[in-house]
């Protein structure tokens, strides 16, 4: 579950004031608005990339407000994807649970699975390097979900991506949540991703959230 | 014909027109490339002079000895340098002191340059200015200010080891070469991604494991660059080292001193000489530098 409870939040001269927002656990949430909006500041403000001036966070019914990014436990997957570009595809998709010192035998076989699930087998002893956008966003997507997060939060995944390719993140990122069922916002401006991915669809207008009707 | 295409005589001196923009498009391009072309002649006539004035000193020694190749080899300035056990102990110090200098310039430059590209702060644009300072101003100056620094306490406590001795050349080239090293790392970090570090802390990481296994690997092109500039910056150190260091023979004489000192005793063909060992250092570091800045262009536009 992802609740922000009467959240502000000041960006130099920017303001989202009095942010209300409920994801129940398991649904598929897309904040939508327009460029500037407000919509990456909010979602770093879930992550905790931005501090909060008022109103609390709730992920997974703990309050994590001010807690370290690091302890909140949310897969994230940036625009861009964010790759680490002096790791391979298998030590990208490692790197989360290298960090929780998991055993080695258990993370080859974590890596395998996700591989697996993201169709990129093939591309695990490459180097980020050369990657096509759609690759980089399968394996961006893999890292996020490699220590099995409870929130996932995506910010504006294919909007860099071709139509074609688009489509394919588009289609595999319905099937991972039907699999997982993970609780996850999703940013977005596009309104065909929202219609097809959105169990609630919610709209940032000048600092205020709205619930849509996804119907 | 369209009813702005004109009328026959319009089209004539448009037609003029246009070979007199591709004329005027030639003359800014080969005036502009004349100019920079002036500048080149002359930083290539400085090397050459040099090349060709110890070549000349050479080839009238071996005219005169009744062994031309031998003497051609073993009495040209440079050889005769390189046998000096001056210019020896100057060549020895300059590698020592110059590669302890890059490392600890580096050893300060990541974790300001760090600070100062990543980490907001008031007054972080007037810390950004003020380590111009070093880079900005004249080298004499930084050298008696280093003097003036040690009549205070605590510095004044370890003056006596470090005044006027080994130490003195290293934190003289050190203070000034690393203000160049921040510079770079700061560039450095500038260009590398935040997002990645941002990701590997939602990841679970420390700001410290994230900098650790994710910012500084994708830096080592930018240190390696960073720690170049240092080494060649504290190679042509010559006004602080004066001042704070001295320049007494066999003790605190590095290769710039060493020029300094031939030219001094007149010695001009020795002065040539060890600038020609400067000079090739230079080349080999500036080659350095420009692989190691072309490898991260490439690796950014692979991205």
């Amino acid at each position: 579950m992802i609740c922000l409870d009467d959240v502000s939040l000041h960006v130099g001269a920017f303001r989202l004031e009095g942010i209300h927002l409920l994801i129940p656990s398991g649904e598929y949430g897309v904040l939508m608005g327009k460029t500037g909006a407000g919509k990456t500041s909010l979602l770093e403000a879930i992550i905790g990339f931005k501090s909060t001036t008022a109103g609390s966070i709730t992920l997974s019914g703990r309050d994590v407000t001010r807690e370290n990014p690091a302890l909140r436990g949310i897969g994230y997957l940036p625009q861009d994807g964010a790759l680490f570009s002096t790791m391979t595809v298998e030590e990208n998709l490692a790197f989360a649970l290298r960090v929780r010192k998991v055993e080695k035998k258990r993370i080859v076989a974590r890596v395998k699975d996700l591989a697996e699930l993201m169709g990129i087998g093939h591309l695990l002893s490459r180097r980020t390097h050369g990657l096509s956008g759609g690759e980089r966003q399968r394996v961006a997507l893999g890292r996020a979900l490699a220590f099995e997060p409870s929130i996932l939060c995506l910010d504006e995944p294919l909007s860099a991506l071709d139509a074609e390719t688009r489509e394919q993140i588009l289609q595999l990122l319905v099937t991972i949540h039907k699999m997982k069922g993970v609780t996850t916002l999703h940013v977005t401006h596009d309104l065909g991703e929202a219609a097809t991915l959105a169990d609630r669809l919610f709209r940032l207008v000048d600092g205020k959230v709205e619930m849509l009707d996804t119907a | 014909m369209s009813e702005w295409s004109g009328s026959k005589r319009g089209i004539e001196r448009y037609e003029t027109r246009a070979s007199r923009i591709t004329l005027a498009n030639r003359v800014f391009i080969v005036s502009f490339m004349l100019i920079g072309l002036t500048y080149l002649m002359l930083i290539f006539g400085m090397l050459m002079a040099d090349v060709l004035y110890v070549f000349e000193q050479s080839l009238g020694k071996a005219r005169n000895s009744s062994h031309f190749w031998a003497s051609l080899i073993s009495a040209n300035p440079i050889a005769v340098s390189l046998r000096d056990p001056k210019i020896q102990y100057s060549i020895w110090l300059s590698m020592i002191s110059c590669t302890l200098a890059a490392i600890g310039s580096v050893a300060f430059a990541v974790p300001l340059g760090y600070v100062l590209s990543r980490i907001p702060f008031r007054g972080r644009n007037l810390v950004d200015a003020f380590l111009d300072i070093p880079i900005v101003l004249p080298p004499l100056i930084v050298g008696l200010s280093l003097l003036i620094l040690f009549q205070f306490a605590p510095f004044k406590w370890a003056a006596r080891s470090i005044v006027y001795q080994v130490p003195a050349v290293i934190l003289a080239q050190w203070a000034v070469s690393c203000a160049y090293a921040v510079r770079t790392m700061k560039m450095t970090f500038d260009q590398i991604n935040p997002r990645c570090e941002q990701v590997a802390i939602s990841l679970g990481c420390t700001r410290f494991q994230a900098f650790a296994w994710v910012t500084f690997p994708e830096a080592k092109l930018g240190l390696l660059t960073a720690f170049t500039l240092a080494w060649a910056r504290s190679l042509g150190e010559f006004g602080p080292l004066l001042i704070f260091a001295g320049a007494t023979r066999m003790k605190t004489e590095v290769l710039s001193t060493s020029v300094f000192l031939e030219m001094n005793v007149g010695n001009i063909e020795g002065a040539v000489a060890v600038s020609l060992l400067m000079i090739f250092t230079s080349i080999v570091v500036l080659m350095i530098t420009r692989w190691a800045s072309n490898r991260t262009a490439d690796e950014k536009a692979s991205v």
